[in-house]
């Protein structure tokens, strides 16, 4: 048995931990050991990726690319691949992942269980629509192939499927065409929600990415600062390749207090202000910031951190977003980490997909038990009544009342669950 | 037999579906196109690793050999056929299977498979391509033996002799080319416990192990500088010197 910490770092339990090396031997190894999950590099935020005192399939060992043609820029690969590994062997070549969320180093199959979204949601949807074909895994044994012609209920039910219609070997992905690792961005401080919104809505149509940071700290005077960015043409520069620092111990005490935050806040909008304009970036610092610091997650100490991220849709949300911001702002809560982007109107391609037209806001916010939880109590209350909905990716504490209001396509998921796989989030919100 | 491309780099991994030697295989393809030859036992694992290589590297020109590991004249013959052709920039060594001890002790057949895998094969590899290598004074040979050679423990002694036997056979190739070969460098890496499907056991067991990829780039580091011996990761050199030097008296009394 294995000690096995979600990226949160809520708790951490014993698991059972199988090593799947191949596609022929994860046949035997989850039809001998099960019920299981399958698990990847394990930088979902809560209990999605869990199963205590159970099976835990460590889909790493299946990180082999299996077909691909240069002229679609269709890439076939395992499920253990880290989005890293493709972006940094196709990038030379002209192609990248079409879309990615804040880090590279999750795997192909939990970017799909999870179907993730990254800054251009509004142009390019979620991870799940690049998806041409699936190869899933049930623990009876059976092999499913699915794509959305063929089998496609089972393509649907898989994307965003928490890991539980079966064990993803393997995913075709559509690269998308790209002229070099460079994005012309630009950056605007906004004062209030209403001109983040407006900026949103002006940038959509133009900008292919656009995600915004907003002091969670300032109540009712909301402000960020707005990013937007084009992937840029032929641009020749060199790129200084920095080592990525690492968080080497878990502080005894979490510095993230209101103090530290109140004056990171304020230092980070003041610094982003004063760089504000336009600029050449390149891609990993204007995807992946978060990743040039190997385990910043030991920053919230030992009891670890939440992240609560929501969706709102449109017509509700600037109203919502206040009101989960004025209570956050009241109860001192919140994160250096407050990110605010507005989704397309296109639907998602699985069944419990997240991303659905409207605003999402994601904030961490450290561990403090009681408090913290009665905090996330009002910010619910603020989402279900708006018509919107957590992100599973993300939680660790939603309710299964609130699941099942919030995610209408549930019943339809139901029947494509393998009874085999099973989670601390599927007893949870599922009762099994 | 082999698609030649002389401008390469010519590599050669002896055990290819090994994690390590794939994820070393994938640093030399990231930093520049190879001739790769990979040699395994496996079919189907080391088609999807050869087809996984490809990929990464299209310049690149890969092939593989199936051999028998334990047959000294299909060993013969490949190095020889492999040498003569043209001679490799880099050898790795790296096949093994990490045996239950027990299963030792109470069946022999298991006992003398795990001394030659471990053993016996990585030494005649060695060998043969050594033959040439010295000869030509040129090229890099990375052997991956095991800190389990480094003392007998209860819980693994059989294959830990069988890598404290490539450890004194490397020491002995090196002191043989010692004073005469200058551009010949032999590398014998002792990996820590690593996660590779060899020590799955240790890992559902609870053990926190060390990432293919870092023990991978710090072999192709310190081969890179042209070391000897590397223990990885590093603090393996530590503890290995404490365990190597502790009395009997306390040695016999704990029990790892």
């Amino acid at each position: 048995m294995k000690l096995v910490q979600s990226w949160g770092r809520l708790d951490s339990k014993l698991h059972q931990v199988v090593l799947l090396t191949s596609p022929q031997q994860s046949k035997i190894e989850i039809k001998e050991k099960f019920p299981g999950l399958a698990f990847g590099n394990g930088r979902s935020y809560g209990d999605i990726c869990l199963n205590p005192n159970g099976f835990l399939w460590n889909t790493q060992g299946l990180s082999n690319f299996c077909s691909w043609n240069p002229e679609t820029g269709r890439l076939t690969t395992e499920a253990g691949v880290l989005l890293k590994d493709v972006q940094q062997t196709f990038l030379s070549r002209g192609w990248m992942l079409p879309v990615t969320p804040g880090t590279q180093l999750v795997t192909v199959g939990g970017a799909i269980a999870n179907d993730v979204h990254g800054k251009n949601h509004h142009a390019f949807g979620t991870f799940g629509d690049h998806i041409i074909r699936l190869w899933l895994l049930r623990t009876n044994g059976q092999e499913i192939e699915c794509s959305r012609s063929v089998n496609s209920e089972w393509f649907e039910a898989t994307i965003g499927g928490m890991g539980l219609t079966g064990v993803i070997l393997k995913a075709e992905i559509q690269l998308k065409q790209v002229s070099g690792p460079w994005l012309e961005s630009e950056t605007i401080p906004f004062q209030g929600l209403e001109d983040f919104f407006s900026l949103s809505d002006s940038s959509e149509s133009k900008w292919e990415h656009t995600v915004s940071w907003i002091d969670c700290l300032a109540g009712i005077n909301t402000r960020g600062i707005f990013m937007r960015a084009n992937p840029s043409k032929h641009i020749e520069r060199e790129k200084t390749a920095s080592k990525p620092k690492k968080i080497f111990f878990t502080p005894p005490i979490s510095p993230v207090n209101k103090f530290t935050l109140s004056f990171f806040n304020t230092a980070y909008y003041w610094i982003q202000r004063g760089r504000s304009g336009k600029s050449i970036v390149n891609y990993k610092d204007f995807f992946y910031p978060l990743d040039g610091v190997l385990e910043w997650n030991r920053l919230y100490g030992p009891n670890g951190f939440y992240q609560y991220q929501s969706v709102i849709p449109r017509e509700t949300g600037l109203d919502a977003t206040r009101e989960m911001l004025k209570e956050i702002s009241r109860a001192r809560e919140g994160s250096f980490l407050a990110v605010l982007k507005t989704f397309g109107k296109r639907p998602s391609s699985g069944l419990l997909s997240f991303a659905r037209p409207g605003v999402t806001l994601a904030l961490d916010f450290p561990n403090r038990n009681v408090k913290t939880l009665a905090l996330f109590k009002r910010l619910d209350s603020i989402v279900e009544e708006a018509g919107g909905a957590l992100y599973l990716a993300k939680d660790n504490r939603m309710s299964s009342k609130m699941f099942v209001k919030t995610y209408p396509s549930l019943e339809k998921f139901l029947p494509f669950r393998d009874p085999g796989i099973t989670s601390s989030m599927s007893r949870r919100l599922f009762g099994s | 037999m082999l698609d030649t491309q002389p401008l390469f780099r010519r590599i050669i991994i002896v055990g290819a579906t090994s994690a390590i030697a794939n994820q070393c295989a994938k640093i030399w393809l990231t930093a520049q196109s190879a001739e790769l030859i990979l040699i395994g036992r496996d079919e189907l694992k080391l088609k999807q690793i050869t087809s996984d290589l490809k990929i990464r590297s299209p310049q690149s020109s890969i092939s593989s050999i199936f051999v028998n590991f334990l047959d000294e004249k299909s060993i013969q013959e490949t190095t020889q056929l492999i040498c003569e052709e043209r001679l490799p920039d880099i050898v790795l060594i790296a096949q093994g299977a990490l045996p239950n001890q027990e299963e030792c002790q109470h069946n022999l057949n298991v006992c003398r498979a795990a001394l030659e895998i471990n053993g016996i094969s990585p030494i005649l590899f060695t060998e043969g391509f050594a033959k040439f290598m010295a000869k030509a004074d040129f090229g890099r040979i990375i052997v991956i033996g095991s800190v389990a050679g480094d003392r007998g423990r209860q819980s693994n002694y059989v294959y830990g002799a069988a890598k404290a036997m490539v450890h004194r056979y490397i020491e002995g190739l090196q002191h043989r080319i010692a004073g005469h070969c200058h551009n010949l460098s032999i590398l014998l890496v002792k990996p820590g416990p690593t996660a590779t499907p060899m020590t799955r056991h240790l890992q559902a067991a609870g053990a926190s192990l060390a990432s293919a990829e870092t023990v991978a780039l710090e072999i192709v580091e310190a081969s890179n500088k042209h070391k000897t011996q590397l223990y990885t990761p590093k603090k393996w050199g530590i503890i290995m010197f404490l365990i190597r030097h502790l009395p009997s008296f306390i040695f016999n009394k704990i029990r790892i």
